[in-house]
């Protein structure tokens, strides 16, 4: 329904994006705004060469945030870059709304970046900043003075226009690059592990802040981080990647419940991770959450539990984290806030997993 | 009674800040204002028969620099060494502006390189300071002539039948001083633009500036310190080179430099070569002023 709604409505096909989120959600979701078909990124010739990008495919939706998660070298970045046009892919295409624009160069692409450093122009004021796109696409002066006032203040910064950069914090340095990136009204936002210069405290206010933004002006998001929580807690769907592929796409909920391979449950949070034979699964692989990990003094009615002996107790205050050993010498990780009283390292404990707690790993 | 003791200790540190700058003003005094206060002495001087000056004091020489004194005693107004500073300071802005178009882009392309290039790059364009000026000036003699590297050249490879005469013309002259300047312009501005955050311009690419746009908005105004130190640097010694007007332009055009050099030397008039000196000192010094106070109003306008 919604999707022959979205084929019908005239609008639909090329939705201004607005700050008043009049874009209606379900109108325009389920379409794709950009398509990454087989795409494949070598560096340098010869023996020398080697794969950032092999035959990645992702489709990022309209109005959506989406995050691009893994550790570094995985190839995050380059597919960063290779959507805001600073590099070429070295084959497959990368679709706009259908069309091909892995040939069409930064400025002729309606795609801008937060950058990591933020690369504020130095000589120019905060609002000069801003302005700079407006002034390059050739906006008349009145509306670009509309659309500068009102990107500060989206970034809550309307009071320090006139400053230099070099007079501002890091969080305000990042305020001022992510308005300078949405001032022209991209269809992707491209946001390049934006956070990572900022202190804890001001990270998770940066965090709540680019979520409220991404609602209020309806731009579809794609933010590159190493940050595991960050893309838990912000995302509408993250890749995961590793080795210039794209090992899952899903939700937060799914990757971090449901992860298809040991990467992904290794990467997202912790993960107990066992052969499938050593526990009598028939999956290659399995993960155990931690905190899916039960311990008690006697062996517990469930398929699995294995003895073990306590080697590590750690209080976290909502929580305590043990660290076991079991009697092949396989080590297991459990943190919950409902273990025995008493315990201490050398303790013998029981470690049970009720069955649908165990992760089947495909590989 | 309670400001006294503050009173006490704020001279005591003004009078150590004075000591711990006195070094910087000795050297200034000794070897800045010395020397221009006895060019301004010996300007208002007279020459005497010895090649010396002596009194009494005169602004004969000043006179001299605007009026041709006639038989009859009478000042008829001269614009012959008017001319000489006029082509001087049209040579130093055509040899400023020549550096600044050739520095910038080069030096960008210094600044853009990896570290070990940049190395590479820097000590070539500080090696012709290895050698002396005087033998380099008189390599592009042997470079110009009409029996020339570079005569010779172009007629091996047929382009011209006849050697095209380079030599002793303004043109071999701003070659000169364009040559002799150019490490002086590429350095400030090097120095200036290696420490830009090379995202600035993919930043300015990613926000619809076009290569122009870039140069003209983002590159240009932040190599502008550089600049600015670069022109102060190569303007100001142009405006007083005489190598470069005496070898490559054979002396026949007079410079403002080879003026002032002739009254110390042939002409033995040291009075009124200080006087030359002291007008250019001045000219040089309100065109400095002229330029500081617009920048301030540009700062203070935008």
């Amino acid at each position: 329904m919604t999707a022959s709604l979205a084929a019908l409505s005239p609008v639909g096909h090329r939705v201004a994006p607005t700050l008043s989120a009049s874009v209606s959600a379900s109108e325009t979701a389920s379409r794709e705004l950009v398509g990454v078909r087989g795409v494949t990124k070598t560096f340098g010739a010869g023996v020398s060469s080697f794969n950032a990008l092999e035959g990645v495919s992702v489709s990022i939706k309209r109005n959506e945030f989406f995050t691009l998660l893994g550790p570094s070298g995985c190839g995050k970045t380059t597919l960063l870059r290779l959507l805001a046009g600073f590099d070429q892919p070295t084959s497959g295409q990368i679709l706009l709304d259908g069309d091909d624009i892995a040939g069409l160069p930064p400025n002729k692409r309606p795609v801008n970046t937060v950058f990591q450093s933020y690369a504020l122009f130095p000589h120019l004021t905060v609002e000069q900043n801003v302005e700079f796109g407006l002034v390059q696409q050739g906006v008349q002066r009145e509306a670009r003075q509309r659309t500068v006032e009102r990107m500060l203040q989206l970034v809550r910064l309307d009071h320090i226009a006139k400053r230099k950069p070099n007079q501002l914090s890091g969080g305000q340095q990042q305020r001022v690059a992510l308005a300078r990136a949405l001032a022209p009204q991209p269809r992707i936002l491209l946001l390049d592990e934006p956070l990572s210069a900022l202190d804890f405290k001001l990270r998770r206010g940066m965090q709540v802040e680019l979520e409220r933004i991404q609602r209020e002006t309806g731009i579809s998001f794609v933010l590159v981080t190493h940050d595991q929580e960050e893309a838990l807690s912000m995302s509408d769907r993250i890749a995961v990647m590793d080795a210039g592929r794209i090992l899952q796409v899903g939700n937060s909920t799914e990757i971090y419940e449901r992860p298809n391979c040991r990467f992904v449950a290794d990467f997202i949070g912790e993960a107990n991770l066992f052969p499938g034979s050593a526990v009598g699964w028939v999956s290659p692989y399995v993960a155990v959450r931690p905190e899916r990990v039960v311990l008690a003094i006697h062996k517990q009615s469930m398929p699995i539990s294995l003895p073990g002996t306590v080697k590590e107790i750690s209080y976290l205050g909502a929580t305590t984290a043990f660290t076991i050993e079991l009697t092949d010498g396989s080590v297991v990780k459990s943190q919950r806030n409902d273990a025995p009283q008493g315990l201490d390292s050398g303790s013998t404990v029981w470690c049970s997993v009720h069955p649908e707690h165990i992760i089947e790993l495909e590989g | 009674m309670m400001l006294a003791p503050a009173q006490n200790l704020s001279q005591r540190q003004r009078r150590r800040a004075l000591a711990l700058v006195a070094p910087a003003l000795l050297m200034i005094g000794v070897f800045m204002l010395v020397p221009m206060g006895i060019a301004m002495v010996y300007s208002f001087l007279t020459p005497d028969s010895f090649g010396g000056v002596a009194p009494p004091v005169t602004v004969e020489s000043y006179i001299r620099f605007f009026f041709d004194r006639d038989l009859d005693d009478t000042l008829r107004f001269d614009p012959t060494y008017l001319q000489i500073f006029w082509r001087s300071i049209f040579q130093a802005v055509l040899t400023t502006l020549a550096c600044i178009v050739i520095a910038v882009p080069f030096a960008w392309y210094m600044a853009t390189r990896g570290e070990t290039t940049r190395k590479i790059l820097v000590l070539l364009v500080s090696i012709p300071f290895w050698t002396n000026m005087l033998v380099r000036t008189y390599c592009w003699v042997l470079l110009l002539r009409d029996e020339g590297l570079i005569n010779m050249g172009l007629q091996a490879v047929g382009i011209t039948q006849q050697p095209i005469t380079f030599l002793y013309s303004d043109a071999a002259i701003l070659i000169g001083l364009i040559y002799a300047s150019l490490p002086f312009m590429i350095l400030p501005v090097y120095g200036t633009l290696e420490k830009v955050d090379f995202r600035v311009v993919e930043a300015a690419f990613d926000l619809y500036a076009s290569r122009i746009s870039i140069l003209r908005k983002v590159i240009f105004p932040l190599a502008m310190p550089g600049i600015a130190a670069g022109t102060l640097l190569v303007f100001i010694p142009t405006l007083g080179a005489f190598l470069q007007p005496d070898i490559l332009g054979g002396g026949k055009k007079l410079m403002i430099g080879s003026l002032i050099q002739q009254q110390f030397t042939s002409s033995r008039d040291w009075a009124f070569g200080s006087a030359l000196a002291v007008i250019l000192m001045a000219a040089v010094l309100a065109s400095l002023i002229w330029a500081a106070l617009k920048r301030e109003r540009m700062e203070q306008l935008g």
